[in-house]
């Protein structure tokens, strides 16, 4: 956790600026405004090919504000856009991702945050090296195991189905997540839990009374991180769920990259933003809390 | 063990031991497991269905045989190779731009990682709707009087891979930026002053001084980036579909074609362990250099 704090703990560093507009400042800010516009650039064309009719697209360049502002797109991209399997838009993509995404969520946090708990501070044989495996499996790439767990999910009878994402994005998230609660647990002082034990307290008493008042803001990360990663996901969604299933972004990639018909530009940029909008709405409100979360993925156990 | 009336060694710690069950089947059986099952069946013919008839390296001498392949492996070398060196430069470059005491400074991380929240999918849809030749940059430079100007990566199976760099390092860098800035935010205050108070000038002091002090970010941050283009899929998947014909195939998307699209489990098999042969090349020097032989800690 060293590094993210050290973003939030102390100011910025470097040579101190001798004048408010210097060549220097110049520079500075005008480099940092045209990168910023760069990066800003694909989110502006997003917003509004999406509100332009296909009239203007055609005539227009992608770059041009919308003449006649239309939310049409909009509401076909959600309700009436085709994959070519079916006519009714992202709504249905939506909801499952919604339903996908809370339970992963919910599951994945809890047992990996008991599993940080137990690695911090009851310790047993063999803890540490199962920990290690984990670790290192978090770069094993995911097509060695896609299979096996084919195979696992089938003899499960949960190949295809809601419950079999779930448990896959639990086992994914689990490395990265046990990492994160581990080392939050293992920097609360030891004397808390040492006098929690003199006062008869157990492993569940502990954890339920102790741990998790204290760790409010660990879990707040963990959710950003589980939220974003769950709701982007491509890959898991399309091999372990059926077509009906299909998360948001396996169905937004079917509206928009489907072969048949005329392409709609401004159906598929609505559909886009419409998918980005929840990781979007959760980086934006969580601010610094994102930024931590993705600092604690690379910071060393 | 115990005569009186104490728990076993099995028993005692029972409750973390409960608590670790998901972390060690997963361990096991996933990951130790799972990888061990797909390299030993990728060494068997299998193909609709997973079977043990060994055929030694008949896998493997197709998959080198295969163009489709070869062109995966070119793609993810190039892609891997320029993705590493450019998001490395241009993290470092705005990592240090913003640790300039700037005003603004959350603004300017908060637009520069946006791109970082969104998925693949969401970010090869974009860029394939600004690199569209008839209505994207190409058009609109044309429009501007260079009726010469040929801009089209994603239908010019020559360049197409280099059309999916640019939408990768728009997601990406932001993420390699938010590490360095980590990073330059950790070197203490007096290297700063002591090179002022000898003179140095300040790109000489970032070179020569706090690039050296940042090499284990540097490294972390290759490990991630280079574990990340491993998996390259999605984008590929959103922006390209693979094509123009094969030119911008990758292995991911190899081995997901072979797997499930054309029913040849063992040729996909024998293609993941070449994905992870990749993967580990990278990662167990890293693993020994960061934690050298000792105990993870």
């Amino acid at each position: 956790m060293s590094m993210s704090q050290n973003i939030s703990d102390t100011g910025p560093r470097g040579p101190k600026p001798t004048r408010r507009i210097s060549r220097r400042n110049i520079f500075l800010y005008g480099t940092l405004i045209v990168i910023s516009v760069y990066y800003l650039l694909p989110l502006y064309v997003m917003v509004v090919t999406s509100l332009k009719g296909m009239p203007e697209i055609r005539l227009g360049n992608i770059f041009s504000p919308p003449v006649e502002i239309t939310f049409e797109p909009w509401v076909k991209a959600w309700s009436a856009a085709c994959t070519g399997l079916n006519c009714d838009g992202l709504s249905r993509g939506f909801w499952n991702s919604v339903q996908i995404t809370v339970p992963s969520v919910i599951i994945s946090i809890i047992i990996a945050s008991v599993n940080g708990y137990a690695l911090a501070n009851w310790r047993f044989k063999g803890a540490q090296a199962f920990f290690t495996i984990l670790i290192f499996g978090a770069f094993i790439p995911y097509q060695v195991m896609i299979y096996p767990i084919v195979i696992i999910l089938r003899e499960m009878g949960l190949y295809g189905s809601l419950w079999g994402l779930v448990i896959v994005h639990t086992v994914f998230g689990m490395p990265i997540l046990t990492l994160l609660f581990r080392n939050y647990f293992t920097s609360i002082p030891e004397e808390l839990f040492k006098a929690a034990r003199v006062d008869g307290a157990g492993f569940w008493g502990i954890y339920f009374k102790i741990m998790l008042p204290m760790s409010l803001p660990i879990f707040v990360v963990a959710m950003i991180l589980q939220v974003t990663g769950i709701w982007n996901d491509f890959l898991f969604g399309v091999i372990y769920t059926k077509p009906d299933l299909y998360p948001m972004t396996v169905q937004l990639n079917n509206i928009v990259n489907s072969v048949q018909g005329v392409k709609e530009y401004n159906v598929n940029m609505a559909a886009t933003i419409l998918t980005g909008l929840v990781p979007l709405i959760v980086y934006f409100v969580s601010g610094k809390l994102f930024v931590r979360g993705i600092a604690a993925g690379a910071v060393k156990g | 063990m115990s005569s009186n009336g104490r728990p076993s060694q099995l028993l005692k710690n029972l409750n973390a031991k409960i608590a670790s069950i998901p972390m060690v089947l997963t361990a096991l059986v996933i990951f130790v497991g799972g990888t061990a099952w797909t390299i030993l069946y990728s060494f068997t013919d299998s193909k609709l269905l997973p079977r043990l008839r060994f055929v030694g390296l008949d896998q493997y001498e197709r998959l080198w045989s295969t163009n489709r392949w070869i062109v995966s492996i070119e793609n993810l070398a190039i892609y891997g190779i320029l993705s590493l060196v450019f998001s490395l430069i241009i993290g470092f470059l705005l990592a240090a731009l913003l640790d300039q005491k700037i005003r603004f400074e959350d603004t300017f991380r908060t637009i520069l990682l946006y791109p970082f929240a969104l998925s693949f999918i969401v970010t090869g849809l974009v860029w394939q709707w600004i690199l569209n030749p008839d209505f994207g940059i190409q058009k609109i430079i044309r429009g501007l009087g260079f009726e010469s100007f040929d801009f089209d990566p994603l239908y010019n199976p020559d360049i197409v891979i280099y059309g999916v760099l640019i939408a990768g390092l728009w997601q990406g860098t932001g993420f390699v930026m938010c590490l360095m800035l980590a990073g330059l935010r950790g070197i203490d205050e007096d290297v700063w002053k002591a090179t002022r108070v000898d003179g140095i000038p300040t790109w000489k002091t970032y070179v020569f001084v706090i690039i050296p002090m940042l090499r284990p970010v540097f490294i972390t941050a290759l490990v991630i980036i280079t574990s990340g283009i491993v998996r390259l899929y999605d984008l590929i998947v959103a922006q390209t579909g693979g094509g123009p014909g094969i030119a911008s195939e990758v292995p991911a998307k190899y081995v997901y074609d072979t797997m499930f699209r054309n029913q040849n489990l063992g040729q996909g098999f024998a293609a993941s362990t070449m994905m992870l042969l990749a993967v580990a090349t990278v990662v167990i020097p890293w693993a020994f250099l960061e934690f050298g032989g000792k105990k993870h800690k």
